[in-house]
């Protein structure tokens, strides 16, 4: 009986969760009429007529929209601001774990304070200097910002790895003489892909969901807007209009659920390398 | 915003495992030149998070003084008008709201998930189903739910589900983000928990199945029923985690912005802190009151840096 009401518990949850995704899916591919006329559930009275879904919402949002366009900007953003923080970061994280230099206490103690200093602190001066050096609604800007802002995390997460890494490695390379870097690029990175593979799942997500960086410092300029502020702009002038809404939602969820789908291991790995195992 | 955990030492087990990667005295001999590398290794790093993260906070706080257009010197002009506005006021309840609901509902529904799908059959998709809203982004789960509250007046066929359940039991339709001030908050929340859950879970979960099962067993053994098992033995030994948990979501949710910019843009009664600010950066162009509500943001959050700052050291003492 208890385990009954337990099943039963966890189904009810599930179902609240998957239901509006799923909802949203349907719509999206139901036509304009449907959308606005009837609920999505409708479509299970007859769920084997296939003419009642249509592709029409994805080829207008990609199409009218500016969606297509939007899906561009959001990998030319995201990729290099992926790429340039983790190997900024990985540099740095070395020299916090295996290199002795003035200050590298108080600095890491000063990174690990910055990991939760609000964005919002650094939104207003930033602006300013990208106001005054044309750098406002470019893909340099952004890149940058986001490099800065993802940098405290991918030092804390790989200095915790290659510091757990065992030191003959590093001492065996040095006394046959190795210089730092031939030690970085030949035995830390390659030793650490799992760890990277993480952060890359991490900053790639957290900058192609990321609104409010693309919105201060893009939100001038529509033609490099991601899918993120494309959405919220439609939002805004669509309102109602579902068919649209859900369409374009759903195309700004492909690629992050993909990547959930294909690597939920290393991403949840990542979540728990900090909390639980260092 | 990706999720970050504030205070990782705190439970940073292997920690005490990693080897200290202070160098020896014996090895002092390379130290001139390994100096040298390790300002190139750290420079780019260094550069980019002083221009990007320290400069800017100390500049906000310092334009946090002046007026809208950062030329004269205002005193705490700017601070007190946030306390004496009606609608920053709002904006404060609201925040509070969320930091009481949206971080009790995300760490007990976490704990209650992590706990319940133990020793599930289907425990790997029960996780991953309530994990995924974490891979999309928070706009787009804020059209999710917007759907989802959709309102159509009384005799119409209702699109969106809430409404069409409530119709279904004879209620009339409601406009879930429109009445305020408690059910459009309630509302915006929800979905805020349905967002987050997951990290919870996953992290509490973790924690729970490092419990050694023979105290547990022992425990059993010895006629102590579930409750007793969990209260007595498990929510001790991971009381650790759930405070770094607790804190991870208090921290975000303190900066809560995408769902209400998407969902409600603060109209209502929806106002946050953290649109407000948007709005009167963008909006009100008053660059002096932007600035003091992010410092206002930035001195909730600042006990928290602290601590985990307090932690790290202590642990790696």
């Amino acid at each position: 009986m208890m385990r009954r009401l337990l099943y039963l518990v966890i189904l009810l949850i599930c179902l609240l969760w998957i239901l509006p995704t799923l909802g949203l899916l349907i719509s999206s591919l139901r036509p304009a009429a449907a959308v606005a006329n009837s609920g999505w559930w409708t479509v299970f009275g007859n769920p084997l007529n296939w003419s009642q879904f249509t592709l029409a919402n994805y080829q207008h949002v990609l199409g009218q929209s500016g969606l297509a366009r939007s899906f561009v900007n959001s990998f030319i953003i995201t990729l290099p601001a992926t790429i340039l923080p983790m190997l900024f970061g990985a540099f740095a994280a070395f020299a916090f774990a295996w290199l002795k230099f003035p200050g590298r206490n108080l600095l890491f103690l000063v990174l690990v304070g910055l990991l939760v200093v609000p964005l919002q602190m650094t939104l207003i001066p930033i602006l300013r200097l990208y106001s005054r050096t044309g750098l406002a609604g470019s893909f340099i800007g952004i890149w940058l910002a986001h490099t800065g802002y993802g940098l405290p995390f991918a030092i804390y997460l790989l200095r915790n790895f290659f510091s757990s890494l065992p030191a003959e490695i590093f001492e065996a390379a040095y006394i046959d003489g190795a210089s730092p870097v031939g030690a970085f690029f030949r035995l830390a990175l390659p030793m650490s892909v799992p760890a990277l593979a993480s952060l890359a799942i991490f900053q790639f997500l957290w900058v192609w969901n990321d609104l409010l960086v693309a919105l201060i410092y893009l939100g001038g300029n529509p033609r490099v807007a991601p899918l993120t502020l494309a959405l919220s702009n439609l939002v805004g002038s669509y309102g109602q209009e579902w068919h649209i809404l859900t369409a374009a939602a759903f195309v700004s969820m492909v690629v992050p659920l993909i990547v959930f789908f294909s690597l939920q291991r290393y991403f949840v790995r990542g979540i728990l390398a900090g909390a639980i195992k260092g | 915003m990706m999720p970050i955990l504030p205070d990782w030492p705190l439970i940073n087990r292997m920690g005490r495992q990693i080897r200290r990667p202070y160098l020896q005295p014996s090895r002092r001999r390379k130290m001139g030149s390994r100096n040298r590398w390790a300002l190139f290794f750290v420079s780019p790093a260094l550069l980019l998070i002083g221009l990007y993260l320290i400069y800017p906070t100390i500049h906000t706080i310092y334009l946090s003084f002046f007026d809208r257009r950062s030329e004269e010197f205002v005193g705490w002009a700017n601070y007190q008008y946030l306390f004496a506005s009606q609608s920053m006021l709002q904006a404060f309840r609201n925040n509070l709201l969320w930091l009481i609901i949206f971080t009790l509902g995300t760490v007990l529904l976490g704990l209650l998930l992590a706990v319940l799908t133990d020793r599930l059959r289907a425990e790997a998709l029960v996780k991953s189903i309530i994990f995924l809203p974490m891979a999309i982004s928070f706009a787009g789960a804020g059209v999710i739910w917007k759907f989802m509250y959709a309102y159509r007046p009384a005799g119409a066929p209702q699109i969106g589900l809430l409404n069409q359940v409530v119709t279904l039991f004879g209620g009339e339709p409601v406009g879930w983000l429109v009445k305020g001030p408690w059910l459009n908050n309630l509302a915006l929340i929800t979905v805020g928990v349905w967002i987050w859950t997951g990290f919870c879970m996953v992290i509490l979960s973790a924690a729970y199945k490092g419990i050694p099962k023979a105290l547990i067993e022992a425990a059993r053994v010895d006629g102590a029923g579930e409750w007793q098992v969990f209260w007595h033995i498990s929510l001790p030994i991971i009381k650790s985690t759930v405070l770094v948990v607790t804190t991870t979501m208090v921290i975000n949710v303190l900066k809560i912005f995408d769902v209400v910019y998407v969902m409600t843009n603060g109209s209502f009664g929806t106002e946050v802190v953290a649109n407000r600010m948007y709005k009167e950066l963008f909006q009100f162009r008053n660059t002096g009151r932007a600035s003091a509500l992010a410092v206002l943001l930035f001195l909730a959050i600042l006990p928290f840096i602290i601590n985990s700052i307090r932690r790290f050291k202590e642990e790696a003492a």
